[in-house]
């Protein structure tokens, strides 16, 4: 028997698999060691999708074999291809740098349960991810959040615990809309495939309860992402998560989350129903804007690096939102191509960060007085991964911008390309608080340097900053993959 | 040897990186680092060189890098006006890197290493910008010039510096993401195309109002050529230790922010585009801004009291000359503006080495400090001289070659308002250059200035070396006159 057929069920049950495991060993060596074959096959699976589904088209796989739409379906496009990729690679280079990280921040009597967190909420992601079944959506969405809600409370600071608390609260009112939305959509069709329900809604478009269900959706889904003002519970899960979780989360979770709503608005609701008839552009429209300038503004002023990296992401996720708000295919490529960008740009600012509590213990600004002098290296890769975020060129930031500017400019919205611009302004504001921190203040003497950073931190480290770089040059795959991605959904197909 | 242009286009390109990171690795002997600089700036120089006769000949190689997103390449072609500005970006970093020797030894400044190594890497995104094929590669250059040159202005490290940086870092940035780089989009969205082309892409793509909306983003987005309201960062990156300012804020930065406006209006825009019947008003309105940025600096210049804040206010009129010589669009004034980036260039290195050789001698940063400053440094304040007459215009300089072109250009537009500017503007530069003249030579010293004698000899043989290259292009001006008569076309 071939397993090859059988990938796309693999790439969620490996890791699901393997989180019962970790506490069955309790060994915290034996359990990292599990966790990280588990994740790296998983990414070698995704890979493997994404070849597959590049060369030959989506892939539909029949859980058990009962066929779609009784069965469920999973089912790989172009986009969630892509969007497997980015989870597994980031929890691929997550999971060797979370060991050394978590010996300075987790008891060790807990990793294991790290571990096992760590691989239910990969699972949880990938699962949202790559089913094609509304229901099985949000059994994944409420297994990734609760796991994560256990990993940031992981975290050293007493913290943590409010921060876990405030999502497991947010993230829980969120879960609750995002189940009655499908329930009403499931009142509607009959039906809990998404590609059976997208065929389906035809029929009853413009009914009150599928106006409901895509209300609810919305605003559900919106507070997964963190969408400005919905984004409460994100700094200060990003702040006191220990600093794996954190890089983590910030590359993946927002992430899925925006997936989650593509999926809804483009292959069930379709766009020319949610942009065309209602007046879902606006309001996406004004809240990804609103996002863009107020949390930018806000990061300018934090005085720690980890919150104003977190207000960051809610000020990019706006960029995100914009692009989707046009209902363009330049748009939703630049929304798609941000999707990877800004994921592992972020992953490695927070990566970064997480060095540099490990040696100088905190990341105030006043703690990181005379960074670019104690850990040159590190300094100069947060500060690459602060171009990526303003959008200069060289940077994977800058690819998405293009694509952004680009989807404003062809629909003659002159204002917004300035306000685009505009918010990037803000964004070498908050950029150069670090810049000059780091560079501009002799290093505080009153501060004992911890250790240096080990390899198996530095290394993943590096080398999501340099994807950063890289796919600011090379395209080829983020934009090739986005665009075959917005094509599959402008035409509305799942 | 032999060398194949586009093997030169390589090489130039190439060169100040591997320079850059030889500079790091000797950070420990200092002698063989600054050797490394001049040998560095040297092969660059003779790299260029090696792609002049091709040029000359008519040839325009050129070769892509890598296709950085569908239909966007990052690609390079050589032709006149980039060869210009590469043979004077190269050059002068040659006689920059002595005068750095001994600036940076004179005045013990630390972080010596940090210093070399990205001016070698700025002089890299110069020639970038100079050997770019089209306006998304010029644009990626440009960026990395800023950024590159930011650690350089901030050298001092000091709250000054650091603010000097912020308005630096600041507008430049900022012009260029909000200007240029909507700029380019709307360019690309347009024609489908970056690439500059002799005779333009735009035309009869775009209405009146469209043109002038679009000529005034790429002007106000090249920040780097100081065209006011957005100028305020050349004064402030004078915080940088002087050879800095004087081979990056007096050629390599400033004249990539000219350069880049030529290019966009001789091979974006077209001359002739601009200057037809329909979007006339588009390019008149350049040349009001620019006219008035030449003489409102100008009279800042006039009350300048620091000798650095002069030249820098100095600089943003002179840049101005050539934006406006360009936005008046005839044949001769686009000769004008090209002749202009070197003369320029060769006579504002001059003022900046000579400022910076006083300040390590004397310790003088002040106009009104330099009473007799020229019977104890003839060399220095002779060279200063002669860099005066060009900047005014006057022979035996070439200044006076730059200048006869723009005014025959105006004169052939019949351009009234250029030629009032240019004749206000020559008074002007007279009534701020002049005074220091006389005051370092005819003025008795104050009494009680301690004595002193010329700076470090490094010094001053580069700024008597440009001083002279000053005087030669005003008598054997065929090298750069012939580059220029070749972009306006046969």
């Amino acid at each position: 028997m071939s397993l090859a057929p059988h990938l796309p069920a693999l790439q969620v049950v490996i890791p699901l698999l393997a989180a019962p495991l970790t506490v069955l060993l309790r060994r915290r060596g034996l359990s990292f060691a599990l966790v990280l074959a588990a994740s790296w096959l998983a990414l070698a699976i995704a890979v493997s999708l994404w070849w597959r589904v590049h060369d030959s088209g989506p892939i539909s796989y029949a859980m058990g074999s009962w066929p779609a739409p009784w069965g469920i379906e999973y089912r790989v496009d172009a986009l969630n291809a892509f969007m497997l990729v980015l989870v597994t690679g980031i929890a691929a280079l997550v999971l060797p740098y979370s060991r050394a990280s978590l010996l300075a921040e987790v008891p060790p009597q807990q990793h294991y349960l790290f571990y096992t967190m760590f691989s239910l909420c990969l699972a949880g992601l990938l699962g949202i991810t790559i089913t094609g079944d509304a229901f099985n959506i949000f059994v994944f969405l409420e297994i990734s959040a609760l796991s994560s809600y256990v990993l940031i409370a992981l975290g050293r600071d007493r913290r943590a615990l409010l921060a876990s608390y405030q999502y497991l609260v947010m993230g829980t009112i969120g879960a609750t809309f995002i189940v009655i939305g499908i329930g009403l959509l499931y009142l509607m069709t009959g039906t809990l495939n998404l590609a059976d329900m997208g065929n389906r809604i035809g029929a009853v478009q413009g009914t009150r309860p599928v106006l409901a269900a895509l209300a609810f959706l919305t605003v559900g889904i919106s507070l997964k992402l963190a969408l400005f003002p919905l984004h409460q519970w994100l700094p200060n899960a990003y702040t006191y998560a220990p600093s794996a979780v954190s890089a983590f989360l910030a590359a993946t979770a927002t992430k899925v989350a925006v997936y989650v709503l593509l999926r809804f608005y483009f292959s069930v609701f379709g766009h020319s129903q949610v942009f065309g008839r209602l007046p879902m552009q606006e309001a996406m429209l004004l809240l990804a804007l609103a996002g863009m300038f107020v949390a930018a503004a806000i990061a300018i002023v934090q005085s720690d690096l980890r919150r104003l990296f977190a207000y960051s992401s809610i000020s990019q996720v706006g960029y995100i939102i914009l692009g989707l708000s046009f209902d363009s295919k330049t748009g939703l490529v630049a929304t798609i191509v941000h999707l990877f960008n800004h994921g592992i740009t972020k992953g490695a600012v927070f990566m970064l960060l997480g060095c540099v509590a490990l040696v100088m213990g905190g990341t105030t600004l006043a703690r990181v007085q005379g960074l670019g002098r104690r850990m040159p290296l590190t300094s100069f890769g947060i500060v690459l991964c602060g171009l990526s975020l303003i959008g200069v060129p060289g940077t994977a930031g800058f690819v998405s911008k293009w694509y952004l500017i680009l989807a404003a400019v062809q629909q003659g919205q002159w204002w917004l390309v300035f306000l685009i611009v505009l918010s990037s302004l803000l964004a070498v504001a908050y950029v150069w608080r670090f810049i000059e921190a780091a560079y501009f203040h002799e290093p505080r003497r009153d501060i004992e340097v911890g250790t240096t950073v080990p390899w198996s931190m530095a290394v993943p480290a590096a080398l999501l900053v340099l994807a950063t770089l890289y796919f600011g040059f090379d395209t080829s795959f983020t934009v090739e993959s986005a665009t075959r991605a917005a094509g599959q959904l402008m035409a509305g197909r799942p | 040897m032999t060398m194949l242009p586009e093997q030169a286009m390589v090489l130039a390109l190439l060169v100040p990186l591997v320079g850059a990171v030889l500079i790091a690795l000797a950070s420990r002997t200092p002698n063989v680092r600054e050797g490394i600089t001049l040998a560095t700036a040297t092969t660059l120089l003779l790299c260029v060189l090696g792609a002049l006769p091709a040029i000359l000949a008519g040839q325009r190689p050129g070769f892509t890098l890598l296709t950085m997103m569908p239909g966007l390449d990052i690609a390079f072609r050589l032709e006149p006006l980039g060869m210009l500005f590469a043979l004077i970006a190269s050059g002068l970093w040659i006689v920059n890197s002595l005068y750095s020797i001994g600036y940076m030894r004179g005045n013990q400044e630390a972080k010596q290493t940090r210093f070399y190594v990205y001016f070698a890497l700025s002089i890299a995104a110069t020639m970038g910008i100079a050997l770019s094929a089209n306006l998304f590669t010029l644009f990626l250059f440009y960026e990395a010039l800023t950024l590159l040159t930011y650690p350089l202005v901030t050298h001092q490290g000091t709250d000054k510096a650091r603010r000097g940086g912020r308005t630096y870092i600041g507008l430049l940035m900022g012009t260029s993401i909000v200007f240029l780089l909507p700029a380019l989009v709307f360019t690309w969205a347009l024609t489908g195309s970056t690439d500059f082309t002799p005779g333009g892409i735009l035309a009869g793509k775009l209405g009146h109002t469209g043109m002038a909306a679009l000529l005034l983003l790429f002007m106000f987005g090249i920040g780097k050529a100081a065209l006011m309201p957005f100028h305020r960062w050349l004064p402030a990156a004078m915080v940088a230790p002087t050879p800095v300012s004087a081979l990056l804020h007096a050629v390599a930065v400033v004249k990539a922010g000219v350069f880049s406006v030529v290019k966009v209006i001789v091979y974006i825009f077209g001359a002739d585009t601009l200057a037809s019947a329909g979007v006339a008003g588009a390019a008149d309105a350049l040349v009001a801004l620019a006219g008035f940025t030449i003489v409102s600096a100008s009279v800042v210049a006039l009350g300048a009291d620091n000798l650095k804040r002069r030249l820098a206010y100095s600089t943003i009129s002179q840049l101005s000359y050539v934006v406006m010589a360009a936005a008046v669009l005839a044949p001769l004034s686009l000769i004008g503006a090209a002749m202009h980036i070197a003369a320029h260039a060769v006579g504002k290195i001059t003022l900046f080495f000579a400022a910076g050789a006083i300040y390590t001698a004397a310790h003088k940063t002040e106009v009104s400090q330099l009473d007799g400053i020229g019977r104890r440094m003839p060399w220095t304040m002779a060279a200063f001289a002669i860099a005066s007459l060009s900047m005014i215009g006057l022979p035996p300089t070439v200044g006076f070659v730059s200048k006869w072109y723009m005014v025959s250009g105006a004169m052939a537009a019949q351009q009234t308002l250029v030629l009032v500017v240019i004749a206000v503007s020559t008074l002007l530069n007279a009534g701020y250059f002049l005074p220091i003249v006389y005051r370092a030579f005819f003025v008795a010293p104050a009494a009680g200035d301690a004595p002193h004698g010329e700076a470090p000899l490094p010094m001053v043989l580069a700024l008597c070396a440009t001083a002279a290259v000053t005087v030669v292009l005003f008598f054997v001006p065929d090298v750069p006159l012939a580059l220029a008569r070749q972009m306006v076309g046969p």
